[in-house]
């Protein structure tokens, strides 16, 4: 345990003393700035005139203001920082001809990647803590709305989920930092696959369903049954990529009105008899339960990347 | 004579088929001074990787301290310092923070280890240095740090893997010095590997001469020179003697002109 400490300890001073955590945190400050003003004011613009009107403090998180939502925005490009984090981490030590003596220090060499890897846990924890919590402070400043005990639970958890999703990343840039020996290999191998995984599924998603489920021009009652196909095809290829599944995941956790993750279409018949029969947000517990499918799929797929890494790393040679 | 510090028997690696370590049987005694010899690629480094535990022999087994590194490799590792080939340090870290580093995960509080670390830069010569950051050292001071790190986990032996490559007459002698003293004044078993002749002959008690994975033979350099070359006098070099094995084991190798 001495030495996985000494492993976090070190990997931690690391990453706050790197110039890519100062440069971290100047896009959070950026992003968190930018968000609270353009959305927040957007939001008051909207609600002048109502009367009292419930959940207003998360709608700084899900409305999309001008271009987009803070949520969207997290969904997109937080997996950046975790790849930023964690593209080097084994690579740079081979680089460094420091992985040799690592290894011959007595320490299990699985303390190696398990300190790493909570190392950039921890950072990357910091990092989304300081957004969240600078887009709140702010928004209180835009908005004038103060925010509920329920409304500060929904934050708490998708900060979690949050954190458990960009740490997906961090163990698949951690995997390709065992896989390849060249750091720059190793940022372009992660870049390419966080865009394939971004813009390239929801893109096979559409041209697979329409392929395989094409929906005539004017769909007609007689079309119900290919419309539910495209649609459902449409889903399973886009939950290909933990994109989806995160955004899914959040739109609900952020908005109490929202009671599943499906679209519309793909309703089932009691959902929509409880859609049209109660306007009432739900309670936290529940929007949970209707997200914990996908919480358990971000779960497994960070453990199963993190798993990957872990083994390659401890059937590979010492020598360079 | 006691029991030997390191120990092999019938030590064999293979990758993919090639043979790196052919049954390699030897013994190192406590405090000694002992010069594995080889050309590039005869498998000293592979031998010294299977005796830390960092890679796994396909046969044979090793002894180090009387404990298996293949077993018990964490316990080896605590008794056993390591200086890689052209070792890493941290370059943005200074001498002392890297020693530190490798101290903490030893398993030692920073109070125990600070005196350590300081003994340990005074040993090798490098305690006027202490401030300054690694990546503005020297190859030979690089070297030297080396072996300071490797003296404040305090083992009771040392695998140095060739560690004069690459220096300067200078830094060479001061390290050769270094390593001497190691086994001489701290009572250290050393274990090194070189292919450079003369300086395995100027410090070693004992040498192992590999080739092809094959330890061709192993003894003291006078008992070798008796061996091989038939002579008892003091004018034979160990140079001689290892190409003698040399031209046995690869007799179509084309000669190579004597001296250097």
């Amino acid at each position: 345990m001495r030495g996985l400490a000494a492993i976090y300890r070190k990997e931690l001073e690391d990453h706050f003393s790197s110039a890519r955590f100062t440069l971290l945190l100047t896009l959070v400050l950026m992003v968190s700035l930018i968000m609270s003003w353009m959305t927040g004011a957007g939001v008051r613009r909207e609600l002048e005139g109502f009367a009292k009107p419930s959940f207003v403090f998360l709608l700084l998180f899900t409305s999309t203001g001008a271009l987009f939502s803070f949520t969207q925005f997290v969904a997109f490009f937080g997996p950046l920082i975790g790849l930023v984090l964690g593209f080097d981490a084994i690579n740079r030590e081979r680089a460094l001809r420091t992985l040799p003596k690592l290894v011959a220090q007595p320490i299990y060499r699985d303390a190696i990647v398990n300190g790493k890897f909570l190392a950039g846990m921890t950072t990357l924890t910091v990092l989304l803590t300081a957004l969240v919590a600078m887009i709140a402070g702010l928004g209180l400043r835009v908005l004038g709305v103060v925010p509920g005990g329920e409304e500060i639970g929904r934050l708490a958890l998708y900060l979690v989920v949050s954190i458990l999703y960009v740490g997906f990343w961090l163990g698949l840039a951690i995997l390709s930092s065992v896989a390849f020996r060249g750091m720059a290999t190793s940022a372009l191998a992660v870049l390419a696959l966080w865009i394939f995984l971004a813009f390239f599924v929801p893109v096979a998603a559409t041209l697979a369903a329409d392929a395989l489920a094409p929906v005539p021009a004017s769909p007609t009652v007689a079309d119900i049954p290919t419309v539910l196909e495209n649609a459902q095809i449409l889903r399973a290829v886009s939950y290909l990529s933990p994109i989806a599944v995160y955004s899914d995941a959040t739109a609900v956790l952020l908005d109490p009105m929202r009671k599943t993750t499906r679209s519309l279409v793909l309703l089932g018949p009691m959902e929509r008899l409880s859609l049209s029969r109660f306007q009432n947000p739900l309670p936290l517990a529940q929007s949970a339960l209707v997200a914990a499918p996908h919480l358990i799929l971000l779960v497994a797929g960070t453990l199963v990347v993190f798993a990957v890494s872990y083994a390659a790393f401890m059937r590979q040679e010492v020598r360079a | 004579m006691a029991e030997p510090a390191v120990q092999t028997v019938e030590l064999t690696k293979r990758y993919r088929g090639q043979v790196a370590v052919d049954r390699l049987t030897l013994d190192v005694y406590e405090s000694e001074v002992f010069g594995l010899l080889g050309p590039n690629g005869a498998g000293k480094t592979t031998t010294i990787l299977m005796l830390l535990g960092l890679s796994e022999p396909t046969s044979g087994t090793a002894r180090v301290c009387g404990l298996d590194p293949t077993r018990a490799p964490v316990r080896v590792k605590r008794l056993a310092g390591y200086l890689p080939e052209n070792v890493g340090f941290y370059d943005d870290m200074t001498g002392s923070e890297n020693l530190l580093y490798v101290a903490r995960l030893n398993g030692l509080r920073d109070r125990e280890a600070r005196p350590r670390i300081e003994h340990a830069l005074e040993v090798v010569g490098l305690a006027g240095e202490r401030r300054k950051r690694v990546g503005a050292f020297s190859k030979g001071m690089r070297q030297r740090l080396g072996i300071a790190e490797v003296l404040v986990k305090q083992p009771r032996v040392v695998f140095l893997d060739e560690p004069t490559v690459g220096l300067d007459p200078d830094a060479t002698q001061r390290m050769l010095a270094l390593i001497h003293s190691l086994s001489r004044e701290l009572g250290i078993t050393v274990f090194f590997s070189s292919h450079l002749l003369d300086q395995v002959q100027r410090i070693s008690d004992r040498v192992g001469i590999m080739l092809g994975g094959r330890l061709v033979a192993a003894g003291p350099i006078d008992e070798l020179a008796r061996q091989s070359l038939g002579v008892d006098h003091e004018r034979y070099t160990l140079e001689e003697i290892y190409m003698r094995y040399f031209r046995q084991e690869q007799p179509a190798a084309p000669p190579i002109p004597a001296g250097k």
